[in-house]
């Protein structure tokens, strides 16, 4: 086993460790936003297609990289995008009192 | 500044990126720090995204040619795939965010894949054990996540059945892909350098993703997406190794460990289990024979008798579920509450773990709604306070309020339900006496306290509003 891969294995099974160890008691209310927003966090993928594109000098290469980093893209966007929407829900409102409520414009959906 | 100090900047910038996943992962643990937490998040992706950009700039290429379509694939697509995930994030609706979700698992799994099929296509040479092992391995789960999530992502969409889709003979073809999986990944593995077996691999793993999804009921899809989102982190760690990035590495891990655990609570939370899940066929209701009406007797009961028992309430709960996330009921119940309030009357909100298409999705689409956030109990805190309550008011929510599930022997039997039950009166607004996804009856509609209202649950709720105004 290669030093490098060596090194990789360490770094690999620790973050494992700091994965179980990361999610606690989590309500349950949280854990459709939890999950989101770790389904935006392996979107990190995109850091690897870049590394593919710009090595691509085939066909083949180019087109498996660009829907790679196409791929990629959608989810840290859309990942991070929709989970700041599911949190910013979450937001403790003031308790205003009934008169001064205000009928705020929010856009459908 | 030369290469080799541009280049430890880097990974020093990658390492705070993946610093800034774990610190916003712990944040979105608890209420209060979450929204923060995903934004320390995104921070870190952006800074190890440029981080990733300078250094394939300063990188010396080899003849020192600079690769122009290189750069314009990555432009290009990640304006595209970019634009994409924008837009559907920000237009989708609330109550179709699931299958958004598991869209972009999808896509993240498939670029993970992408990387192995590429790197694989590459090589001149079998490489060392260790490396096809990761790459084997990346092109197998990145590929089962990548079909797997597209098919919980149309079920949930409704474009695929939600019931679990038994094909005959489906159990021997998921074993045979997997037997062919098995066998191709030892093949490369003992140093065979094969593009044709690699091919096989991919294609018996992505029918495998499909044959695995399909005979699991949509009531399981939460579960599902998130143990598909376990996998792609794993496949993106994978990845990591293929091209030997420490970032990819780190951020996959963490979030295929983390997304095993969530996967866990939320399974947990519904009282199943993960493997029995996985197996299938709950949902089914083969095994349960339950004859409609066999409980006694439904009474039904009109909007304006529903209207008075509310309006001279004191303590009022709403049971939300599923029939008041796909009628898109939030709003209403909203407006409903807000008026009994305005009467005096003390409403709260409900919230089973489950609640809706997946755990904490009911939070997130009254939230929307603007329903105050101390009004949502969640179960443990709210049951003992049925018997206190003088309506309880149960809007598309069915399975939750099984009693059938305090006893053994029903497909529900031990799942945490909600003791509406306990209620001085119970309301159900129900579009018909179509059973949940148990497919059992509950009994809950032939106790004598309970009047059921017929309606949409949008529909119903605002034929109650009108009705409450009237009085």
């Amino acid at each position: 086993m290669s030093p490098e891969l060596l090194a990789a294995l360490t770094v690999f099974v620790l973050a494992i460790l700091v994965g179980f160890a990361v999610i606690s008691k989590v309500p349950a209310t949280l854990h459709t936003p939890l999950m989101s927003g770790a389904n935006s966090i392996h979107g990190i993928v995109l850091v690897g297609s870049m590394f593919i594109a710009v090595e691509a000098t085939d066909l083949a290469s180019q087109v498996l990289s660009l829907v790679a980093v196409a791929f990629a893209a959608m989810n840290v966007v859309g990942g991070y995008v929709v989970t700041d929407r599911m949190l910013q829900m979450f937001k403790r409102k003031p308790v205003a009192p009934k008169t001064v409520d205000l009928p705020t414009e929010r856009a459908e959906g | 500044m030369d290469y080799e100090t541009i280049s430890i900047l880097v990974r020093l910038a990658w390492l705070a990126g993946a610093s800034a996943f774990v610190i916003g992962l712990m944040r979105m643990n608890s209420p209060a720090t979450a929204r923060n937490g995903n934004l320390l998040s995104a921070g870190g992706m952006a800074v190890a995204i440029a981080a990733t950009a300078i250094v394939l700039l300063a990188r010396p290429t080899e003849g020192g040619e600079f690769n122009g379509i290189g750069w314009a694939i990555i432009v290009v697509g990640i304006a595209i795939g970019g634009g994409a995930g924008l837009y559907t994030a920000r237009t989708v609706k609330m109550t179709a965010m699931p299958q958004l979700v598991s869209l972009f698992n999808a896509v993240g799994g498939g670029a993970a894949a992408l990387i192995a099929i590429d790197d694989y296509l590459g090589l001149g040479v079998a490489p060392s054990p260790q490396v096809n092992v990761a790459t084997v391995l990346d092109i197998v789960i990145g590929s089962i996540t990548f079909t797997g999530s597209l098919i919980a992502s149309g079920k949930l969409q409704g474009l695929i059945a939600g019931k679990p889709i038994m094909i005959p003979g489906g159990r021997i073809v998921t074993a045979g892909l997997a037997a062919i999986t098995v066998v191709g990944a030892f093949y490369l593995w003992a140093g065979n350098l094969s593009v044709p077996v690699m091919l096989i691999i991919l294609a018996a793993a992505l029918i495998f993703g499909v044959t695995m999804v399909l005979p699991i009921g949509g009531a399981d899809m939460p579960v599902v997406i998130s143990l598909l989102n376990s996998f792609t982190g794993t496949a993106v760690a994978m990845a990591g190794f293929v091209l030997g990035n420490d970032v990819l590495i780190i951020a996959g891990a963490l979030v295929g460990a983390s997304g095993a655990i969530l996967t866990k609570l939320m399974a947990d939370a519904m009282n199943r289990s993960v493997i029995n899940i996985m197996i299938g066929g709950f949902g089914g209701g083969e095994g349960t024979v339950a004859e409609a009406g066999s409980g006694g007797s439904v009474r039904a009961i009109g909007a304006d008798d529903v209207a008075i028992q509310l309006a001279y309430a004191q303590h009022v709960i709403v049971v939300p579920g599923y029939g008041l996330a796909v009628a898109q009921a939030q709003h209403a119940v909203r407006e409903l509450a807000e008026l009994l309030e305005e009467k005096g009357v003390d409403v709260k909100y409900a919230i089973h773990p489950v609640a809706g298409r997946m755990p904490g999705h009911m939070n997130v689409l009254l939230a929307e709604a603007n329903v105050p956030y101390p009004q949502l109990k969640e179960m443990e805190e709210i049951n003992p306070e049925f018997e206190r309550c003088d309506v309880a008011l149960v809007v598309g929510a069915n399975d939750v309020t099984n009693p059938a599930a305090r006893r053994p022997g029903s497909p529900v039997s031990g799942m945490p339900i909600l003791d509406v039950d306990k209620a001085r009166s119970i309301v159900v607004i129900k579009r018909s006496m179509g059973r949940g996804y148990a497919g059992i009856d509950n009994e809950l509609y032939t106790n004598p306290k309970t009047g059921m209202l017929f309606a949409d649950a949008k529909d119903g709720l605002a034929s109650l509003t009108a009705a409450v105004k009237a009085l």
